[in-house]
């Protein structure tokens, strides 16, 4: 059983929903990274989702941008961001790591020869926000050769046929994107993402996580009432912008405001 | 009424791209977010029946003719093709269509369909501001609020166009993000495009983007071939021995290209920006520099990026070809020959336009102007009953302030 489906399943015996923050590799410094995903780790997440950055990222919003931005000035690359992970995994043998960013990266690499480093590594998933599932198909097979979790978006535009056509591709978990629009934006509807998963979950056997302008605990706890998984990104970025001081202490503390939420019973 | 033929290709089998996902061998596609994958399906079901409909069709004739003032010239260069000994260039006006480019035979075809659609918004990105005014222009013709974004340093270098953008009544946002040029100010359409999806149409400029963009884009653009041929043949009895457009995105390449990919003996040659010369790695022009194949913006095209896929920064003197791709079927037709892409640099295609306007009279783009110097190159390898037809794409009051300032001059 992969990483990421023993976390799930742990977690549904324990009746609780994963938490998935995201940070992006390389920011503020490459030095950084391994041990601020051993913080985001004792702060309560499930499983982390690290951003590789990219010159163009067309579906993130500024404060996700300049994280790009602030990673890209340190040369940081898809390869390094690999040897990242092997690092974490000499302490963390658990917590799934999925990747994610834009196609051109991994494209230049070559899916071969990611995926096989990827394994090497430890990494658990990928997920490219620009590879929907027309263009998915033959990486994907070579993805799965290797044990990667090809993680695939859907939307609130999706039509159910769509959603039966990624669920023959997708593995661990997909991600529904819970507003129309970029990441860290603040429209988040509770309700229509109920009644959308509904929907969505008759076509989907996997777990489905929500992300997309979920900013602190109330709304995590409301988005788990529904989902598998809640997906914090650009709230946990904004940390970053407070400078690298306490920083590991600030997302070890944020994350586990947003875990006992959720863990909190339920009237 | 104009029709869409399409063209063999010179093997004698048909030329049917792009296939139903939007791909030309193995370039185009769609490499989206999820969100916006049912806009695009919505587009191009809305674009096959328009393309179908007579009254659609028509009414974009009647818009050409009557609003653009088409068919733009084919004009003789006398006195330039005299000065450089060689082949007689011919140019194919489409500086003196209404906005001064190529431009708006594009932005009239999708302002239709946006209406079409319901779409009460319309969106564009920008580089040397032609695409932006078009747009702003149909924007205002059929009563749409439009949003131009356009990267902060074209803003700066391409200062009346921002103007003639407000006066048109549109919102111009200058993008602070990357490299701040025309990839920054799509990046930012497209932000915007899928947070107001349900009511905006994205206006893209070139024949590049996720499918059909590249498709309806060439389509709506073709008919400076269409014209074109019809105009050879009137004017000169024959067809040209070669077709000469600059290759930013490549839309103005690939309207006067698109007709002529089933006439054998018409060389199409696409001319990209070669900023301070290809070998400095500071330049625009991903084809003549073999640069590899990559995903941005939406499809898979040749693209300058450097080891780790990153998008390289580009350079060129024009903001209109300064693009870190082209559009993907350009990438093929390079790919299969048909097409051969070359690239002038900034000296080069500033003298060619100080040329154009002392032997004809006419100020050209800039990015026009790249096409008028690898044509003059050829012009004077070739025999004087030899034919080039040079695709004038846009006229160049938008550079005046440019070349005024490389010339010293303060205005």
């Amino acid at each position: 059983m992969s990483r990421i489906q023993n976390a799930f399943t742990r977690l549904k015996a324990a009746g609780q929903q994963a938490l998935i923050p995201y940070i992006t590799a390389g920011d503020p410094h490459p030095g950084a990274t391994v041990s601020l995903m051993h913080a985001l780790v004792a702060g309560g997440a499930d499983i982390i989702e690290l951003g590789v950055p990219f010159t163009d990222p067309s579906a993130d919003g500024p404060v996700i941008q300049r994280a790009a931005e602030r990673a890209l000035a340190h040369g940081v690359s898809l390869r390094q961001i690999i040897t990242m992970v092997a690092e974490f995994r000499k302490a963390d043998s658990d917590t799934p790591v999925v990747l994610m960013g834009y196609a051109n990266p991994v494209e230049a690499m070559g899916y071969e020869a990611f995926a096989k480093a990827a394994s090497a590594a430890g990494i658990d998933g990928l997920l490219t926000v620009d590879l929907p599932p027309e263009e998915a198909i033959d990486r994907v097979a070579i993805l799965k050769r290797y044990g990667i979790d090809p993680i695939f978006l859907l939307a609130l535009t999706t039509p159910p046929a769509r959603a039966r056509a990624v669920a023959e591709l997708a593995a661990g978990y997909v991600y529904y994107v819970s507003l129309k629009g970029v990441t860290g934006a603040a429209n988040l509807d509770v309700g229509s993402v109920a009644t959308k998963l509904a929907e969505l979950r008759q076509y989907i056997p996997l777990p489905i996580g929500v992300g997309f302008g979920i900013r602190d605990a109330a709304s995590a706890r409301a988005v788990a009432a529904v989902a598998d998984a809640v997906v914090i990104g650009s709230r946990i970025v904004q940390e970053f912008e407070a400078g690298e001081s306490g920083l590991a202490g600030r997302l070890t503390d944020f994350v586990a405001g947003v875990r006992s939420a959720m863990n909190a019973p339920r009237a | 009424m104009l029709e869409y033929v399409k063209p063999m290709a010179a093997n004698n089998q048909p030329y049917e791209l792009p296939d139903e996902h939007g791909h030309f061998g193995q370039f185009g596609g769609i490499y989206v977010a999820e969100t916006l994958i049912p806009a695009l399906d919505e587009l191009r079901e809305e674009y096959q029946r328009a393309m179908k409909d007579p009254a659609f069709l028509a009414e974009f004739e009647y818009e050409l003719k009557h609003y653009v003032g088409r068919p733009s010239p084919l004009y003789h260069a006398r006195r330039w093709s005299d000065e450089l000994g060689g082949a007689q260039i011919y140019l194919k006006r489409e500086d003196l269509n209404h906005t001064g480019a190529h431009k708006i035979n594009n932005t009239i075809g999708q302002a239709l369909l946006a209406r079409r659609m319901g779409k009460k918004r319309v969106i564009a990105e920008t580089g040397a501001g032609q695409h932006g005014v078009a747009s702003a222009t149909v924007a205002a013709r059929y009563g749409l609020e439009c949003v131009v974004y356009m990267g902060a340093e074209d803003v700066a270098r391409q200062a009346p166009n921002v103007f003639r953008m407000k006066l048109l009544g549109a919102s111009v946002v200058a993008v602070e993000s990357g490299s701040r040029t025309l990839k920054d100010a799509m990046n930012e359409a497209m932000r915007d495009w899928v947070t107001n999806v349900d009511s905006t149409y994205y206006i893209i400029g070139t024949c590049a983007g996720p499918h059909p963009y590249p498709q309806l884009v060439r389509d709506f653009q073709s008919v400076i071939g269409e014209e074109c041929k019809v105009q050879c043949a009137e004017q000169i009895g024959r067809q040209p021995d070669a077709v000469v457009a600059c290759v930013g995105g490549g839309s103005n390449a690939i309207g006067i290209f698109y007709p002529y990919i089933d006439v054998p003996g018409v060389r199409l040659i696409g001319v990209e920006a070669g900023g301070n010369g290809v070998e400095t790695g500071r330049h625009a022009a991903p084809l003549t520099s073999n640069a590899r194949p990559g995903v941005l913006h939406g499809q898979r095209v040749n693209l300058m990026q450097d080891e780790n896929g990153q998008i390289v920064d580009t350079h060129s003197i024009s903001a209109g070809l300064d693009y870190p791709g082209v559009g993907p079927e350009h990438c093929y037709l390079n790919e299969i020959g048909r097409a051969e892409y070359v690239a002038i640099n900034d000296d080069e295609a500033l003298t060619a336009f100080h040329d154009l306007c002392r032997y004809e009279g006419i100020i050209p783009a800039l990015e026009s102007s790249h096409a008028l110097a690898h044509g003059a190159k050829m012009a004077s390898q070739m025999s004087r009953d030899q034919i080039i037809v040079i695709n004038l794409s846009g006229r160049g009051d938008k550079d005046i302030p440019t070349i005024a300032r490389l010339d010293g001059i303060v205005l």
